[in-house]
């Protein structure tokens, strides 16, 4: 049956309500490859303009370098553009599996299995290895994915208050009736940017015989000090039973994603996982340009040297200037503003002063949380963070907010 | 408020709020619409009153609205013990 009018109109009224909850987001077109600077057209229309990214998951600033572009090339010429297949049919070419086995090393791991994304891996993990005897016990602000994966999974779902080991101490108590427990959490938390307390959990894990689940794809090529990942940094390396990651953020950027851990669950998954076998192989192209960031980060920390200071340096510019912001070690900095068209209009200012940044709001963050979500790549240097904050400082002054704290905050914009 | 609903009240304060969060839980605060209960971590609330009062609430009842309000909560928990009396 055609998209008949009533069809249409109730589509535009819901979407009517969407923009006058002030939660409408919209696009802008970017005339640029990826960078700290790019070019962006906004509004739709306006000739593009020059100016600041501050809000790409480009962290290593690889996402447009040379030596990956040049891989790329190299790729397309010797593996050709596309496999037209699935994996397990006539989709897995030799660079996939060099590509897994150097993320398994880098990453720690016994394997290692390329999914089209990130988001993919974990969809399709849960359903893969777990069923209704089994429960998965999720932080509650796990990655969107995880809480898609989990719904598509028969096991029992519980989840413990964020980053909370004595909640979840009583949870894993509460299910020791289960056949497994696996305990389901972000690395690198990528609305706050806080960090999980993975050695914490990996001791819960073991006092209470769980698996720990880690979707590490904030922190892959950059956290730890050679770059491995939360599990480096915390001093767990090897004990995380099973970690998905991107290679769409630190790794290049394109996309693809991974499924890395114990023997078992990989091969479970190259079984069993609904997006491993129905969805593309990921194309030779990526392949080639992640064989190379592999080899790039694994030559030299200086990129992830970079990042670390980088952060540490935005952070203190932003507190100096009075902004509310979450505390942590990454190089995700939300700076809040809890009303959502604050951060809409605050962002648009901002682009105003050559600084492109987006308002992130209900239902990406939770109501009553919004913020600009601020990141830092290896790519900025240090003019680029001093030009950004008084482009920042500037807006925060005409909307009267610095030096406010969050009930201030919150007051202030309160009808 | 009755029994019911302070049981609810306290293990929606205990479960979903940290220990300095000063919202007050009362009968008609807006849980999951309100943003103090996610649809997501909703699950580990039915568990609790299905074990506390033996009952069984089918996956299709327990929805977002049904789970809004301390006083919904308190209807759905009736409308199943009845079920369960009637079994």
């Amino acid at each position: 049956m055609a998209f008949i009018n009533s069809i249409r109109n109730s589509y535009q009224v819901e979407l009517e309500e969407i923009r006058d909850a002030g939660l409408f987001k919209q696009e802008r077109y970017i005339h640029s490859p990826q960078g700290a600077e790019i070019e962006v057209e906004f509004p739709v229309g306006s000739k593009p303009r020059r100016c600041i990214n501050i809000c790409s998951n480009n962290y290593l600033g690889l996402s447009s370098h040379p030596e990956v572009i040049a891989a790329a090339h190299a790729g397309l010429d010797s593996r050709g553009y596309g496999m037209s297949s699935v994996r397990f049919i006539c989709g897995t070419q030799d660079i996939h599996r060099e590509l897994e086995n150097q993320l398994t090393e880098f990453l720690g791991t016994e394997d290692t299995l390329l999914f089209p994304s990130c988001m993919d891996a974990n969809c399709g993990f849960f359903e893969a290895c777990l069923n209704d005897q089994d429960v998965m016990i999720a932080d509650r602000l796990v990655h969107a994915s995880i809480v898609d994966g989990m719904r598509l999974c028969k096991a029992m779902q519980d989840t413990f208050k964020h980053s909370d080991m004595g909640h979840l101490e009583e949870k894993l108590q509460e299910h020791m009736d289960k056949r497994r427990r696996i305990i389901l959490t972000d690395g690198v938390f990528s609305m706050d940017g806080d960090m999980a307390k993975l050695d914490r959990i990996a001791d819960l894990a073991e006092k209470y015989d769980a698996m720990v689940f880690l979707d590490d794809s904030h922190a892959t090529g950059f956290i730890g000090k050679t770059g491995r990942g939360t599990h480096e940094h915390c001093g767990v390396l090897g004990q995380i039973d099973v970690i998905t990651t991107t290679l769409g953020k630190a790794m290049g950027g394109a996309s693809g994603g991974c499924v890395s851990g114990r023997r078992e669950l990989v091969e479970m998954c190259r079984q069993h996982a609904r997006p491993y076998l129905f969805s593309n192989s990921v194309p030779p192209v990526i392949v080639a340009a992640a064989i190379k960031v592999l080899e790039l980060i694994t030559r030299t920390t200086e990129r992830r040297d970079k990042l670390e200071w980088n952060a540490k340096y935005w952070r203190g510019l932003l507190k100096n200037a009075g902004f509310d912001i979450k505390e942590g070690e990454s190089p995700i900095v939300p700076v809040m503003l809890y009303d959502a068209k604050l951060a809409q209009d605050f962002a648009r200012d901002l682009f105003s002063e050559g600084v492109y940044a987006v308002g992130f709001f209900f239902p990406v963050v939770p109501k009553g949380q919004a913020r600009i979500r601020t990141q830092l790549s290896a790519a900025h240097e240090k003019a680029h963070l001093d030009s950004a904050i008084e482009a920042f400082r500037k807006v925060g002054e005409k909307y009267g907010i610095l030096g406010l704290g969050k009930k201030e905050l919150i007051a202030r914009c309160a009808p | 408020m009755d029994e019911l609903s302070q049981v609810i009240c306290d293990y929606v304060r205990r479960e979903y709020l940290e220990e300095d969060d000063e919202r007050e839980i009362a009968e008609d605060t807006r849980l999951i619409s309100g943003g103090i209960v996610d649809s997501f971590s909703m699950v580990s609330l039915k568990r609790f009153l299905e074990k506390k009062y033996q009952i069984q609430i089918p996956d299709a009842a327990a929805t977002p609205d049904a789970f809004d309000t301390v006083r919904s909560i308190v209807a759905l928990v009736h409308q199943f013990q009845k079920v369960s009396a009637h079994a």
